[in-house]
């Protein structure tokens, strides 16, 4: 589906990342391959380090950063007039994460709130949410928070998953642009692929118990148990390299753009080896897609988008603006681009959880 | 001077040292080659024949034997 949103901006995107650091060997002696094997996964897929939370939450992440822009006073509560939160790990059932976010910094009472449950299309669907509220009178200035701290879910035992698994949380502001702007964006889904990519356990279809406790091992040598986050590595794998050119290819043409015209495609990054048989798909020069925060941070789900934007061009876009093409794929299946103007921006930066 | 196919079976040699891939008709129904050897061996390909193969082709069947591994190089400009 094409969208199109005029007049809306992005005006600041700050990363939340858990101080916590893990490296790709702290878990070697873990996975039922050989070290030789492991190592080789290692140099191709790009793990290395990566950040985990301890013990905090999405909610801990979110309040971290709003506390943050509050205090260095490029925020001001009584702006927000939304506040979306995207993330497939809430701090509860119920309420709303959101909610809980939004008691916790006192909020006004005349907003909308909302829960957004999507993983690592995540941050662009919920940036489309983010300006369709906007369209809206009363509506000035939407934060969008995308979380996740999937690592909780994530076997120990599980070589496919675990080494590229990341946490964080990221804020995003989003305005009323009172220049002539114009946004575009696609969005798309295949919910028959909603197996591909799975926590099969602890929901209401099949609640957690003992026996979804249960570590088994799979085909592969990966051990985990239904409680654990599985996914089918080639069928996204296929998916992506399938899908996402031909979604962008649709979207640069509604936007009558061309690739060369685009200074950035900041797109989701699951691992090293997918996103660069991308680029070479889409023939996109490597320096104009980054792929290197897997390596660094790891796989966090949508937020591993503004992290990309933040970690690669956060300084220049304090100052400049940049064509950008975003895309998310994933878990869903899901798959949603954005092609914009970004910046100057108020803020966009990465700072540790404290 | 080592031919394609000599260079295809010396990669799946350094990808599964235990096996011999000259004794197999099919590497996946065999079980010799999992999706990541085949991740591992593309990396390979690409590096030493100086191609990218299409990520649409990175599927188990198309990397069955060596002539089936032979026909993707083929399709990327190696010629034997």
């Amino acid at each position: 589906m094409k969208l199109k949103f005029n007049n809306k901006k992005i005006t600041g995107i700050l990363n939340i990342l858990p101080s916590r650091e893990v490296q790709f060997e702290d878990n070697i002696d873990n996975y039922n391959f050989s070290r030789a094997q492991s190592m080789k996964l290692k140099l191709i897929m790009g793990y290395d380090k990566r950040r985990i939370v301890k013990e905090e939450t999405v909610s801990d992440l979110c309040i971290c950063g709003f506390n943050y822009l509050f205090q260095k006073g490029v925020l001001k509560k009584d702006d927000l007039d939304a506040l979306i939160l995207v993330t497939q790990s809430p701090d509860y059932f119920m309420p709303p994460t959101s909610h809980v976010i939004h008691g916790a910094l006192g909020l006004k009472q005349d907003m909308v709130c909302m829960d957004i449950n999507q993983g690592c299309s995540g941050y662009v669907i919920g940036l489309n949410q983010a300006f369709q509220l906007l369209n809206q009178e009363e509506i000035n200035k939407v934060a969008l928070l995308n979380a996740d701290t999937l690592s909780k879910k994530v076997s120990p035992k599980d070589r496919n998953n675990n080494p590229q698994i990341g946490d964080g949380a990221s804020i995003t502001i989003i305005e009323k642009d009172q220049k002539e702007s114009t946004i575009y964006g696609t969005v798309k889904v295949e919910g028959k692929g909603a197996d591909v990519l799975i926590i099969p356990a602890g929901g209401y279809k099949t609640p957690s118990t003992a026996e979804t406790s249960l570590m088994k091992e799979d085909d592969a040598g990966n051990v985990r148990s239904l409680d654990h986050l599985m996914m089918k590595g080639d069928e996204v794998f296929n998916f992506v390299q399938r899908e996402i050119p031909t979604m962008v290819e649709e979207l640069l043409a509604e936007a009558n753009t061309e690739k060369s015209e685009v200074d950035y495609f900041m797109f989701h990054q699951p691992n090293k080896f997918m996103l660069k048989k991308l680029a070479d798909k889409m023939k996109v020069a490597y320096q104009k897609m980054p792929n290197n925060i897997v390596e660094r941070f790891g796989n966090s789900s949508g937020v591993s988008i503004p992290t990309t934007i933040a970690f690669n061009i956060g300084e220049k876009l304090e100052k400049e603006s940049f064509s950008i093409c975003l895309a998310g794929f994933g878990v869903g299946l899901s798959w949603a681009s954005i092609l914009l103007r970004l910046g100057p921006l108020d803020f966009c930066e990465i700072i540790d959880y404290k | 001077m080592n031919t394609v196919e000599d260079k295809i079976l010396t990669l799946l040699q350094e990808a599964r040292p235990e096996f011999d891939f000259e004794d197999s008709e099919d590497f996946i129904t065999d079980g010799m080659l999992d999706s990541f050897d085949v991740v591992q061996l593309v990396t390979s390909l690409d590096e030493t024949f100086g191609i990218s193969i299409d990520g649409t082709d990175i599927l188990p069947e198309n990397f069955g034997s060596v002539d089936k591994i032979m026909a993707l190089l083929h399709k990327n400009g190696v010629t034997t």
